[in-house]
């Protein structure tokens, strides 16, 4: 396997995505050559009393810069300068520096009350091409910052906006052969950074709820003895809301269960559950408590998800001797092999946007991330590493997210284009692992 | 020059013995001091505490079955202790996955144990997956993923 493959893959992915921006947007983002041409954007300041003012520019021109598709022109070059929002753009002067887009805003704080005004011009065609009004509380500036920045980019590049939206994680330390595993949470540019969990216990793999202010995720038991030793007492899952801070353990099963992932409405969860050797998948209605077997193979059936529909089920499993992806609708039924070839498959993620699976590929030199059709067709690696996995995807199903761990043993997170471009390493305060992405916040 | 390394090698090994457990402390110095019967120390001198696995699976090797069996006739001389199994993996897998296969481990364990002579009651499995690493990783990778592919025994 060698990386021209990869990237020459990335071509064809581009050229079919090139073809849903030519219909939705007047500027048109070329991706056609792979190594994609961002859009010039210049940002000058906001207008407005408030230092605010040009705390909201800065992060949406962080925020458009970060998806890749956009390149802020340096301030310096600016040539015209704008006494009041009101003053008309010298499209000549945008022109000169080869800005194709120009973004200017207006901010006012009254008490505890942000208002926030912006027009995105297309240079080009010396048009407005939106305008907006945002009000809300001066601490929620951030969160106004990126609905910004998400309307500026959807009216650009045509994509469904994900800015506005958070991260939970495993914040990882380590001291010897002890781990500490901490829950974490952040907005997706790492703002507002907070942990969730005091690390005396160990969590891994958490999810969001799609619909509420909500995540799942499992945790190590461990019982220690008067000596001190430390012994395993298997794990479970649990549910943490995050406005009320309350944990709730799920089920009381015989065996361990784990993988957890919410159903599209938020409604019921699918895991696995471990008994003498044996991993199965089940489902969990949070409302009634009722659990359901869905899948009987003496084998190891794990990290199942969802279709964005809820009608079908992408899972990994050895029943076939070796760990592949396979489907099979919401109730167990018509169990379909989704991958073939040579090395493991893991870890299938279903696009919120549905048209493509994430998954891990483990070959015995590499880890890939890689996605596919719900088919199994149209398969490509995105990124590669000593030990990549855990792929989690932007609410637009454009961007995602994974960890990579290097041959040292260090942790981090990524984030990548769905076309492998612009990858990008995710600053986190301490190492970081399974990270899971939001829904949008509305 | 060469005693210089040989105090930097001893710092080396003296930070390593203050990151381990106490159990492990003891098993370093079972050679010259006497260990009791019954306890843990006597365990893993007597039979041994650990089985290995090849990468993704979980037979039992002729020297994890031996091994084993030595760990059944130590419980009959002293069936009133009780067994945990933690099976362990390495790091070449899926977290997830991981957990599942730790699992099918310490249950390919119990089994045997099982089917030697310990009583069921007395014995229980759990998965670390990859998560609790029973080594960190040292010069040799293969090594230290090959020390990580286990069912480590802990006498309660």
């Amino acid at each position: 396997m060698n990386f021209q493959r990869f990237f020459i893959n990335f071509l064809i992915g581009g050229c079919c995505l090139a073809g849903r921006f030519l219909a939705t947007a007047e500027v048109v983002i070329d991706i056609n050559r792979g190594v994609m041409k961002p859009t010039q954007i210049a940002i000058p300041n906001f207008h407005g009393s408030t230092p605010l003012a040009n705390d909201i520019a800065y992060v949406v021109a962080r925020d458009l810069e970060s998806s890749g598709l956009f390149t802020l022109i340096n301030p310096q070059a600016y040539i015209q300068s704008f006494p009041s929002f009101a003053t008309r753009p010298q499209f000549k002067d945008w022109h000169l520096i080869h800005a194709q887009i120009l973004l200017h805003g207006n901010v006012t704080l009254a008490g505890d009350k942000i208002d926030v005004t912006f027009k995105v011009y297309d240079v080009i065609s010396q048009q407005v091409l939106d305008q907006f009004s945002l009000s809300g509380r001066a601490k929620g500036w951030r969160q106004m910052a990126h609905m910004v920045a998400d309307t500026v980019y959807t009216r650009v590049t045509g994509e469904k906006p994900y800015f506005n939206s958070r991260i939970v994680y495993i914040a990882e330390t380590r001291k010897g052969k002890r781990r500490t595993k901490r829950l974490a949470i952040m907005d997706r540019d790492g703002a507002n950074h907070k942990f969730l969990t005091r690390g005396n216990t160990l969590v891994i793999t958490p999810r969001f709820s799609p619909v509420d202010q909500e995540i799942t995720y499992f945790t190590y038991l461990e019982a220690v003895n008067a000596r001190g030793r430390r012994s395993s007492r298997g794990g479970r899952i649990y549910r943490f809301n995050l406005q009320t801070g309350r944990t709730d353990a799920i089920g009381n099963v015989r065996g361990i269960s784990f993988a957890p992932r919410y159903a599209p409405d938020g409604q019921s969860l699918i895991f696995s559950i471990v008994h003498k050797g044996i991993s199965s998948i089940y489902t969990f209605d949070l409302r009634t408590r009722v659990m359901r077997r869905l899948t009987h193979e003496n084998c190891i059936d794990t990290s199942p998800c969802y279709s964005p529909d809820g009608r079908r089920i992408v899972f990994n499993s050895d029943r076939g001797g070796s760990q592949q992806l396979y489907i099979m609708n919401a109730d167990g039924t018509d169990v379909r092999r989704l991958s073939f070839g040579q090395g493991r498959f893991a870890t299938p993620v279903w696009s919120p946007r549905g048209d493509w699976i994430a998954f891990t590929w483990l070959t015995p030199g590499d880890f890939y991330i890689g996605v596919m059709r719900p088919d199994g067709t149209g398969q490509r690696m995105i990124a590669k590493g000593y030990l990549v996995e855990c792929p989690t995807w932007a609410p637009n199903g454009r961007v995602l997210m994974f960890t990579r761990q290097e041959l040292n043993g260090k942790t981090h997170l990524y984030s990548i284009d769905v076309t492998g471009y612009n990858e990008r390493p995710v600053p986190t305060p301490q190492e970081a692992s399974d990270a899971a992405w939001s829904s949008l916040i509305q | 020059m060469k005693l210089r390394y040989f105090g930097a090698l001893v710092g080396c090994l003296a930070l390593a013995a203050c990151d381990s457990d106490k159990e492990e402390a003891i098993t370093t110095t079972e050679d010259s001091a006497q260990v009791d019967t019954g306890t843990a120390a006597d365990f893993i001198a007597t039979a041994g505490d650990r089985v290995f696995f090849e990468l993704n699976k979980h037979d039992l090797s002729p020297e994890a079955k031996a091994t084993l069996e030595r760990q059944a006739a130590w419980w009959k001389a002293h069936p009133d202790k009780e067994f945990v199994v933690e099976g362990h993996c390495d790091e070449r897998g899926t977290r997830e996955y991981n957990l599942a296969l730790g699992e099918r481990r310490a249950n390919q364990a119990i089994g045997f144990l099982v089917d030697y002579g310990v009583s069921e009651n007395h014995i229980r499995g759990y998965s670390c997956g990859k998560d609790r690493p029973f080594e960190i990783l040292g010069a040799n990778k293969e090594e230290f993923w090959r020390q990580n592919r286990t069912a480590v025994t802990v006498v309660q």
